[in-house]
């Protein structure tokens, strides 16, 4: 990569931006001002968090879409007077799967051979070279509906590549894929750029990023930066470290080190804080202001993320005033607040979850952590007394899910993956929903209330219809909604799958202050950076807990002369294909 | 503390499917556009029809006739065809519904006192409004045999008719349709407002959070219920205003018992729409479930057509259908003071089918949650 910068110049531009702005209806441009450009034999990384304007850029790329100003040329081509043009000689791939759900794969790919104009001759050398590349050979004839996402993604990518594309367009393309069908769909991209292929690969993981040859970086419309990633990362070298020693009270050191005027950043990292200061802190220093006798700072390298932060001008402060507002829990009465016992989901003949068995302690984030379809989301269902399990009981708050369901539920708060409160009910209307079902009546509703739009700072907005919010204040409605009756337990389904970093900050911020008072914490991600926040994750893999501990302990458990240091997805990666061997052998 | 749990349920509801550009659509347009479409529009009268005669006579009897045919509100234009090919023509080319054939010696058979002919020929293709047409021209082409001077002879000896009709004296066509409007609005609105209640919870992805909710489950499918079954009530309400100052139909019967009746049939109705909506798992599906209830329930429930004309095997199912009751009531109520005991006997299935519909609902629901 590091030769990178002095390759990249020589190749050849396949996409010119120029001015390229966007607007749908009133609200603000959806792109702004974009001018960029990608080359191909390499792969350019789109990034940014939904609703930044990925998917627009890449339709406006296709000529789908035309921009309202600026200009757009694809492979010499104008977007506004050549879309077909470049239809011929690109291969693009949406975001949803595009492909049709009742063929089989061969059938897809006969479909898409008719509709590019792939010559008959030329079909079966195509078709085996496709096929034998995605390693999809011995499935040509299941059908694309009961493929797994991983699979659907690579069927999705032989489709677009039937016809030699000089430019790939990739929208999101890891999305619901595990890791380790992930790292072979990025091989396989990285295959198609030695033959001088462009390609863009859009994600909203900023890990992905990383890897990425050059990436534009996008925030709400407006390009922030374009160039290599270690470029970026540059920005930040030497100002990343990592507090260890503070084992135990991690969350309420974290909340003061973000609260110092030199730290831009900090986020729990297993069981350490890793913090981003200013320019020229000293690290000493802030141990000094912390009081801390046994703590250990150290320098570590800077990650894509660490540098997006800075540029956004740093995360939230560490104050969670809805954590100030919440009465703390007694100390633990010994009874764990969530009991999984031997859950077991079975649809048909499909076991779905098998045999889950784990207890949350009070005080307690706990994460269920997994791909797509492993079957964290259906125990997750069962916990909140959404799914009834086939075998096995779950409690919450001692509360027998099956005989006091209702019971249960009044003592937790579920937010779930996707914003899903009532998006034509205002704010105010959704509050006072959520108020009612939980039973809050007269002045207790309206303390709740007010007090929820003032610690979320709602209160401009209450009028406003909730899905016309933008993404972090939605974030912050569910959350309000969720925690109204003051739970005793928190489900929180992929709570910030998607979102931008200081959003994912400030609800983490609000979560942490949250479980210092006492309040348990289930969730679920796929979000590797996400595992690491929690105090004890388990492992899913296709319906079994494959692992269970705290973060430091699975990483500790994959580590090796080679990779001394591993990463979580590391971990995930090498605990699955250990799990698989032993279930072959 | 259930209800209060409740009332935020139901006033969500309501306030879901009115904040809703789409749900508010479905409350205000449809309801419109029925009310004008049937009752102006879809009329069964037939009026402005267009008529052909090919006169071949030229005695006075047949002048009279073609007068009194033309002078007939019914009809809007009188055509003459010179040949049987014109009027051949003409009923090919829908120009005119019906030709009247008038022979050459019509009056000459008139005046002689034999049996005199005339040949109306009819478009089968419009087999209603045709029928109709026939019996107006057998009026007049009667009414003209009578004074003829066999006919004022036979009068004598013949026995007269007056007809009377009863509750709608001058059979006006909208105090039939528009009180029929009254159950049919009830119907549609209350069917696809519940219909879609679930089915949108599903598709914004709400339903979990409503499920996780404290909420009981029959809380749930109370405060589903309850929501469409007010909007359904507000629109029976503007229905019986309109009808009464709008269209001037008498409200003969109680008003109470109409609203007691109705609340059964309400009940039949969204049970319906809510197992339609526990079914479905997009509002798409949900509408297409809910007409595909409708049309034939509109069809078997004696609204246009008597249920009396419907073949023997068919008869039987009209007896499942709540419109067919709840029109009987409306009727009854507008235009005749329907006794206690009739409403009754109509309201009692209706509490049957509601019963029924409300059960498999709730059995479909709980079903679904697995």
């Amino acid at each position: 990569m590091t030769n990178a910068a002095d390759s990249h110049a020589s190749r050849p531009e396949v996409i010119r931006l120029a001015g390229v702005t966007k607007k749908f209806g009133a609200a603000p441009p959806a792109l702004d001002d974009i001018t960029a450009s990608i080359r191909g034999g390499e792969i350019t990384g789109l990034v940014g968090p939904d609703g930044a304007g990925k998917t627009t850029l890449i339709r406006l790329m296709t000529g789908l879409m035309l921009p309202d100003a600026g200009t757009i040329e694809v492979l010499g081509f104008d977007t506004r007077t050549d879309a077909a043009s470049i239809h011929a000689a690109i291969g693009y791939m949406p975001q949803r799967f595009g492909l049709y759900e009742d063929l089989s794969i061969q059938e897809n790919l006969d479909l898409y051979a008719d509709l590019r104009g792939l010559p008959k001759s030329e079909r079966p050398a195509v078709y085996d070279e496709l096929l034998t590349f995605t390693d999809l050979k011995r499935f040509t004839t299941r059908l694309a509906g009961n493929l797994s996402g991983g699979m659907k993604q690579k069927l999705g990518l032989a489709c677009a590549l039937l016809k030699k594309p000089r430019l790939l367009l990739l929208d999101e393309p890891g999305v619901g894929v595990d890791p380790i069908s992930r790292r072979d769909l990025w091989k396989m991209v990285e295959a198609l750029t030695s033959e001088g292929i462009g390609v863009l690969w859009s994600t909203a993981y900023l890990d992905e990023a990383e890897a990425c040859d050059r990436v534009l970086l996008l925030n709400q419309g407006k390009l922030l930066f374009a160039g290599i990633p270690s470029e970026l990362t540059e920005r930040v070298a030497g100002r990343v470290f990592k507090l260890a020693g503070t084992t135990g009270r991690r969350r309420a050191t974290l909340a003061r080190v973000l609260d110092q005027d030199n730290v831009v950043d900090g986020v729990i990292q297993g069981e350490a804080i890793r913090i981003v200061m200013q320019d020229r802190s000293d690290p000493a220093a802030l141990l000094t202001a912390l009081g801390s006798s046994d703590g250990q700072i150290a320098p570590t390298s800077p990650r894509f993320e660490d540098a997006f932060v800075d540029m956004l001008g740093g995360g939230p402060g560490g104050r969670s005033k809805l954590a100030e507002a919440t009465r703390a829990r007694p100390a633990d009465s010994g009874r764990p607040v969530i009991e999984a016992r031997g859950l077991t989901k079975r649809f048909g003949d499909f076991t779905a979850a098998a045999d889950i068995t784990f207890d949350v302690q009070r005080g307690e984030i706990f994460g269920l952590l997994g791909p797509n379809g492993a079957g964290k989301s259906t125990t997750f269902k069962m916990l909140c007394g959404l799914l009834k399990p086939t075998l096995g009981e779950g409690r919450v708050a001692g509360f027998d899910l099956r005989r006091d369901g209702a019971e249960a539920r009044n003592r937790l708060g579920y937010m779930a993956q996707k914003f899903s409160l009532y998006g034509d009910l205002s704010v105010a209307q959704n509050l006072a929903f959520f108020a009612g079902v939980y039973g809050l009546a007269g002045t207790q509703k309206r303390d709740r209330t007010s007090l929820m739009s003032e610690i979320f700072d709602l209160g401009p907005h209450a009028s406003s219809n909730a899905k016309d919010l933008p993404l972090g204040l939605k974030q912050r409605l569910a959350l309000a909604c969720a925690v109204m009756h003051e739970p005793d337990a928190l489900f929180l389904d992929e709570p910030t799958s998607g979102v931008d970093p200081i959003t994912r900050r400030e609800f983490w911020t609000h979560i942490n202050g949250l479980v210092e008072k006492g309040i348990t914490v289930l969730v679920t991600t796929h979000f590797m950076d996400e595992a690491e926040y929690c105090d004890r994750i388990s492992l899913i893999d296709r319906g079994r807990s494959i692992a269970l501990g705290t973060p430091d302990a699975l990483k500790a458990r994959v580590a090796s002369p080679e990779n001394p240091d591993p990463t979580m997805e590391d971990a995930f990666i090498a605990l699955v294909q250990g799990a698989n061997q032993r279930a072959a052998a | 503390m259930w209800w209060t749990r409740l009332k935020a349920l139901i006033i969500k509801e309501l306030l879901a499917v009115l904040r809703d550009p789409k749900g508010r659509a479905i409350l205000i347009g449809p309801p419109i556009i029925q009310l004008l479409v049937f009752s102006y529009a879809a009329t069964l009268e037939v009026r402005n029809v267009d008529l052909l005669v090919l006169n071949r006579d030229s005695g006075q009897w047949s002048r009279e006739l073609v007068h009194r045919i033309d002078g007939a509100p019914t009809f809007r234009k009188i055509t003459y065809a010179q040949s049987p090919a014109a009027l051949h023509d003409a009923i090919d080319h829908q120009r005119v519904i019906a030709a009247v054939h008038i022979g050459p010696t019509f009056s000459r058979d008139i005046e002689a006192g034999r049996p005199a002919d005339v040949q109306i020929i009819l478009d089968g293709r419009r087999s209603n409004a045709s029928q109709i047409v026939g019996g107006y021209l057998n009026q007049i082409v009667a009414s003209l045999a009578a004074e003829t001077p066999a006919g004022r002879k036979a009068a004598e000896a013949s026995v007269s008719v007056v007809a009377r009709n009863w509750f709608n004296p001058n059979l006006i066509y909208q105090w039939f349709m528009v009180p029929n409007l009254v159950a049919s609005i009830a119907l549609l609105i209350g069917l696809v407002v519940t219909a879609l209640s679930i089915a949108r919870e599903r598709e914004l992805g709400t339903f979990d959070q409503l499920m996780v909710s404290p909420l009981r489950t029959h809380e749930i499918l109370i405060g589903k219920l309850a929501a469409p079954m007010l909007i359904g009530l507000f629109h029976i309400s503007i229905y019986i205003l309109a009808a009464v100052f709008v269209f001037g139909i008498p409200l003969r019967g109680s008003l109470a018992l109409l609203y007691g009746s109705a609340i059964c049939y309400l009940g039949a109705v969204v049970g319906l729409g809510l197992f339609i909506s526990a079914l479905s798992k997009t509002q798409q599906q949900a509408i297409l479930g809910a007409f595909l209830f409708l049309v034939p329930a509109m069809l078997l429930s004696g609204f246009a057509t008597p249920i009396e004309n419907m073949p023997e095997w068919l008869q039987p199912i009209t007896l499942i259908n709540p419109l067919r009751y709840f029109l009987v009531i409306v009727k009854g109520v507008f235009l005749k003071d329907i006794p206690l005991s009739e409403v009754a006997n109509n309201t009692l299935p209706l509490a049957i089918i509601a019963l029924f519909t409300l059960s498999a609902a709730a059995w479909l629901f709980r079903r679904r949650l697995e």
